[in-house]
């Protein structure tokens, strides 16, 4: 039985531009399948399709059981959408936005009013309930229109980066209703450029690239397709290079062919070698760089981020741009460091 | 598939209605939410009746004086008179750019996908959204009537006549909402769809009888007048209301002879083309 949702060769083109180009999905019940890729990648389109908001070209899509462009009336029952902007209406108040919803879902009046005010308390929205959505925070506004998304609690849930924009708090007030919403037994595609957020959340991951999935996976099986961790220094002086390597080289990770080498970047004095043993290790390298006297300005260990897989995966970052601030990376475990970032540089875009 | 489908949650959405009587409960549940902006917004309805009010004034005391109607005598009541039917058609069919702009407004916020992505019935939305439209022209009107007594105007054939002369102007309205609708789902922003919804509105409503009889324009521009939808609504109107002086030259053209049924024809027309248009639109919308 395929899962909640499945895809199959699904194919959009806009012009010249193919949005999507013969993208297939299958997701279990109750998991969360993250659809990660930079902007322009296809992941707004597919959820567009699979939405019932935009017919493919070609390729055949079942959501909760539903062929979705034979019969988009029944899907349409069995969803909820939570997309890149809070669609929700500014003048309208927070209840009266989800009786209006649930209205829609073809709820009797009654039941409309009743399922708005339990969301209202579950979102924290009780006291800003007869307010109008304009005076909503940008977090409030959010948090409704995800309440919004599940007036019918839908068996399958499909969030078009439900965080961009959000504060670091209300990212993570949203994640925990997500898991929440997936330990009830909801189903749920997820859109995001954000790699972290893609690792917490997402089961299974699908990288998409120019309308393609490039890879998928566990966030650990991308991870460990892209390599394992290492150990970066960076020298003070570059004649403390050749010492610094010999050190390094005696912790290398074990490889058919003997220890692996250190790769040296001579202008920024800086060694990467693949190890493993975590922090104790590091603990190791340092005392007997400090025993032979190398100065060091910096070390760390790193493990590959979904950056790296996405990285290595496209050729590019997760927006299209350098990363920046890796080279100072000294954080044992360097995994959720780069949102903020991201999430500034994404703001800084808008 | 038992294990999975109960830890699924049970909530799918009751199966609706169907057919029309859906069509006509979302509907509704649109109008409502589009009155309930309307009546936070007051300023657009209260900027909609200003410009009507001025142009009541401006035409009825500045060209009062020097525009004749045939068939009647030359002093400034008797323009008054005839002007005001042409003054009401036109400020209902300014609706159209309320519309255009409301819904241009939906597409751009996402609220349009949000509708989409919902099991309501398809031309729900532009529905409500033009039945609203329709409140507020019907609210217009009467401010405006009230306006043109104080400056003189009244209706002359009793108040069946003179409430069916209303009608047939805010069916006038009603269809022009639908020509917004479309013009609000084709373009990409609010302000290009309010612009868009007024720019063909001046030359329609002034290539017309609304202001001036059509007996004095060129031979082309006179076809042209006559034939105008609007002018139909504006003929009709001033028959019922019996504004029309007593000895009038009726134009020879069809639907200046019967202008009660142009002017339902033509709103007819315009309803059925325009609302198929934008239904379509809608259903391929995209934001």
């Amino acid at each position: 039985m395929p899962g909640a949702i499945y895809a199959e060769g699904l194919v959009k083109a806009f012009g010249d531009v193919k949005a999507l180009d013969g993208v297939d999905l299958d997701v279990p019940e109750s998991t969360v399948l993250g659809l990660l890729g930079p902007n322009g990648a296809g992941k707004t389109t597919a959820v567009r399709v699979l939405t019932t908001l935009l017919r493919p070209d070609a390729g055949k899509a079942v959501v909760a059981g539903t062929d979705v462009l034979k019969n988009p009336t029944a899907v349409r029952r069995s969803i909820g959408l939570s997309g890149q902007f809070a669609a929700v209406d500014e003048y309208l108040t927070g209840r009266e936005n989800l009786q209006m919803v649930g209205q829609l879902y073809q709820m009797s009046g009654r039941d409309a009013k009743k399922r708005a005010k339990e969301l209202l308390e579950r979102f924290n929205l009780a006291d800003a309930a007869d307010r109008t959505a304009k005076t909503y925070s940008g977090g409030m506004r959010r948090r409704l229109d995800l309440a919004a998304a599940l007036v019918v609690s839908p068996p399958v849930m499909f969030m078009d980066e439900p965080t961009t924009g959000l504060d670091p708090r209300n990212r993570q007030q949203l994640w925990e209703v997500i898991e929440e919403l997936v330990a009830g037994g909801t189903t749920v595609l997820l859109t995001t450029q954000y790699l972290d957020e893609a690792d917490r959340l997402a089961h299974d991951i699908a990288v998409v690239d120019h309308g393609r999935v490039i890879a998928r996976g566990t966030s650990d099986q991308l991870k460990a397709q892209t390599g394992g961790e290492r150990v970066e220094v960076v020298v003070h002086e570059r004649e403390e290079i050749p010492t610094a390597r010999e050190i390094l080289e005696g912790h290398a990770l074990r490889g058919a062919a003997g220890r692996e080498s250190c790769t040296v970047e001579e202008h920024t004095r800086k060694l990467t070698v693949p190890v493993t043993g975590g922090a104790k290790l590091l603990a190791e390298v340092i005392r007997e760089l400090d025993t032979r006297g190398v100065e060091i300005d910096d070390i760390g260990l790193r493990r590959p981020t979904l950056d790296d897989v996405f990285i290595s995966l496209t050729g590019h970052a997760a927006e299209g741009e350098p990363e920046q601030g890796k080279d100072t990376d000294n954080q044992p475990d360097t995994d959720t460091d780069a949102s903020p970032n991201a999430a500034q540089r994404k703001e800084a875009t808008k | 598939m038992s294990a999975t489908a109960q830890a699924a949650p049970a909530g799918t959405a009751p199966k609706g209605r169907g057919g029309i009587v859906q069509s006509v409960t979302d509907s509704l549940v649109m109008a409502k939410r589009n009155l309930i902006r309307m009546v936070r917004i007051p300023e657009v309805v209260i900027f909609g009746l200003i410009q009507p009010i001025m142009f009541v004034v401006l035409f009825s005391y500045v060209f009062g004086g020097s525009i004749k109607v045939p068939g009647s005598g030359t002093d400034a009541a008797s323009y008054r008179e005839f002007l005001m039917a042409g003054i009401f058609a036109q400020t209902v069919t300014f609706a159209t750019a309320g519309a255009g702009a409301g819904i241009a407004e939906d597409m751009h916020k996402g609220l349009i996908d949000r509708f989409r992505s919902l099991p309501m019935a398809r031309g729900a939305v532009l529905t409500g959204r033009t039945l609203a439209d329709l409140v507020q022209t019907a609210l217009t009107l009467v401010v405006l009537a009230v306006v043109a007594a104080l400056v003189g105007w009244s209706a002359h054939d009793g108040i069946p006549k003179a409430l069916a002369g209303f009608g047939l102007l805010l069916l006038l309205g009603y269809a022009f909402t639908w020509i917004g609708a479309l013009i609000g789902l084709s373009v990409r922003t609010p302000e290009a769809a309010t612009s868009g919804g007024l720019v063909w509105l001046f030359p329609l409503t002034f290539i017309s009888v609304a202001f001036v009889p059509s007996q004095n324009m060129p031979g082309f521009l006179q076809h042209l007048a006559e034939w105008n939808p609007f002018s139909a609504t504006v003929v009709a109107a001033r028959e019922l209301f019996g504004n029309l002086p007593p000895g009038y030259p009726v134009p020879d053209a069809w639907p200046m002879q019967h202008p009660v049924w142009a002017s339902l024809i033509w709103s007819a027309a315009i309803i059925v083309v325009f609302r198929t248009l934008a239904v379509r639109k809608y259903r391929n919308a995209t934001a």
